[in-house]
């Protein structure tokens, strides 16, 4: 055999023992395990949870915005020189996408189209038309549709602007409550769960005192004797993210096709199943195996000192 | 190959174990360190396999100097210093030759050779047919030679025995000695705190005296020196 062959089976032989000595460490703990993985698997279940929330939140949000715009009511006594040049002015405002001019008349027949049949007794205004001339402008950038609009709403010959400012609103505050909260929730768990791995994997360390003791003095490296360790914290992690992964993939599925089916207004599209309940799984796989090193490095840190 | 130069050893608690220890010890030789209690041979010992560091003065062992040796490289330094404790310091679940082949495991030897110098050494200390005993299953003075088995099974340049025969009967203690004394003629390096005055007496080496932690005797083939 060669050096590096050598070497390799060394550490292919040495990672299997750190592996198999993780894994008694677990068993060894018993119920302390059982309150760290139950930590960890609380913290996921939440966070998995709230990122389902938040993510598709931002989704719709989007799909609402890029629906957003904004409709400029013209002043009934403003005559067509003056709108045209209120087109001009409009258009030249930072952050105007588009403007589309839009008449009395045509605002009817939308109104009427939209409201189906009962849009049939709007027809006898059609002689005697209530609405007014519409500007019907766009933002560039969607989260400018609010200042913009007031803009529009402060120029001569305008009566009033509508955009739907209050579902896109409480839209953007709700989503800034869920984010809130969530994160307050979710850091409080992750410093339960990382507390409770440190503690479980003190005791492996204060149980074995004697054992890393001896090693120590027979020449063991400090890494040969962390690893063990680690292994354990990760496992505590790892094994925290089955059962929300699970919840995750089950539950995601059931939610898209039941509720994804009764809804039917577009905005309120639900990410689809693949991929992101698969991008779920892996965030809760990765923050939970994080947790867990987490936890062992801030034990084995105060713990080891070799 | 040992040589301290200078060397003091005071502990947190102020107490000063060593205070000025100059010594030259070569491959091969066997050494003897006698002294009162709490004169400074553990303090002297311990700086061997770096469990101590000395406050002032220079220590090398087999040309590496302690005072700039990395926190990293201690283990390797100590897989060149076997240490024999008067506790024994043994696994309890662990059968004899698990307690012994966990040494070679540590430092990452391959099974097949953990295998054949366990055996070997077990075979050297006479403990061949016990090899699947657990500590509390066997005597004082066959602990005793499972943990010098241990020290010497990865075949260290140094041994180091802090009063290897302390608790043993005379007969038990003149087998572990016979045990050094076969290493020794193989080239290993033997350094022993000892009270025994018996074995300093009859098996004649250096003799290292410390008293309040200096050298106060230095002789070859040497005498203990002391009343018992
Ligand atoms: N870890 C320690 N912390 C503080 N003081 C210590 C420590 N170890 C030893 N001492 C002190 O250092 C001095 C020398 O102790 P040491 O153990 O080296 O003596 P010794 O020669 O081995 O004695 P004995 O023959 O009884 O084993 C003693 O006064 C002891 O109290
Ligand atoms: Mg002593």
């Amino acid at each position: 055999m060669t050096n590096i062959e050598v070497n390799t089976a060394m550490k292919l032989r040495t990672t299997k023992r750190h592996l198999r000595e993780g894994l008694k460490n677990i068993f060894r703990n018993g119920w302390m395990t059982v309150a760290a993985v139950g930590a960890v698997t609380t913290t996921l279940l939440l966070v998995a949870a709230f990122l389902a929330l938040m993510l598709n939140l931002n989704h719709m949000a989007g799909g609402l915005e890029e629906d957003v715009q904004i409709k400029a009511l013209i002043d009934r006594t403003a005559n067509e020189e003056q709108i045209q040049e209120l087109g001009t002015t409009i258009e030249q405002i930072e952050g105007t996408e588009s403007v589309a001019f839009s008449s009395s008349d045509e605002e009817l027949n939308q109104l009427i189209e939209g409201m189906g049949e009962e849009g049939n007794t709007w027809q006898m205004f059609e002689q005697d038309n209530p609405l007014r001339h519409a500007y019907i402008v766009k933002a560039t950038d969607p989260t400018d549709t609010e200042a913009l609009a007031s803009q529009i709403n402060d120029l001569d010959n305008i009566q009033e602007v509508n955009y739907g400012q209050d579902v896109i609103h409480r839209l953007f505050q709700f989503n800034e409550y869920a984010r809130t909260i969530g994160l307050v929730l979710i850091a409080g768990l992750v410093f339960t769960a990382i507390f409770l791995i440190s503690n479980t994997i003190k005791l492996t360390i204060m149980a074995r005192s004697r054992e890393i003791g001896i090693m120590k003095l027979v020449g063991a490296t400090n890494a040969f004797i962390r690893w063990p360790f680690f292994i354990e914290g990760m496992l505590h992690g790892v094994l925290g993210a089955i059962i929300p992964i699970t919840v995750v993939l089950t539950g995601y599925y059931y939610l898209y096709n039941n509720l994804g089916d009764q809804i039917t207004y577009s905005f309120v599209e639900l990410l689809p199943f693949n991929p992101f309940a698969w991008q779920l799984s892996l965030i809760i796989l990765l923050i939970g195996t994080f947790i867990g090193i987490w936890g062992s490095v801030m034990s084995v840190r105060k713990f080891l000192k070799v | 190959m040992i040589n301290m130069t200078d060397v003091y050893k005071t502990y947190a608690n102020g107490v000063t174990a060593l205070n000025g220890i100059d010594i030259n010890i070569e491959q091969g030789e066997f050494v003897y360190v006698v002294g009162p209690s709490g004169a400074g041979k553990s303090t002297f010992i311990r700086l061997i396999y770096r469990e101590v560091k000395p406050t002032n003065g220079t220590i090398i062992i087999n040309d590496t100097d302690l005072s700039t040796l990395k926190e990293k490289k201690v283990p390797f330094l100590r897989r060149d210093v076997g240490v024999i404790f008067q506790d024994f310091k043994l696994l309890p679940k662990l059968s004899v030759y698990e307690n012994i082949a966990f040494a070679l495991e540590v430092i990452e030897e391959s099974p097949r050779n953990i295998r054949k110098r366990v055996m070997d050494v077990l075979e050297l200390v006479g403990l061949k047919n016990k090899a699947r005993f657990i500590p509390d299953e066997l005597s004082g003075g066959e602990q005793q030679r499972v943990s010098i088995a241990r020290a010497i099974v990865n075949q260290p340049k140094i041994v180091i025995a802090d009063e290897p025969t302390g608790n043993l009967d005379p007969e038990t203690s003149w087998g572990i000695m016979r045990v050094f004394e076969e290493i020794n003629t193989r080239g290993t390096t033997i350094i022993m705190a000892t009270h025994s005055k018996e074995i300093v007496n009859t098996v004649k080496k250096r003799v290292v005296a410390i008293e309040d932690g200096l050298i106060a005797r230095d002789e070859h083939r040497g005498e203990y020196g002391y009343e018992a």
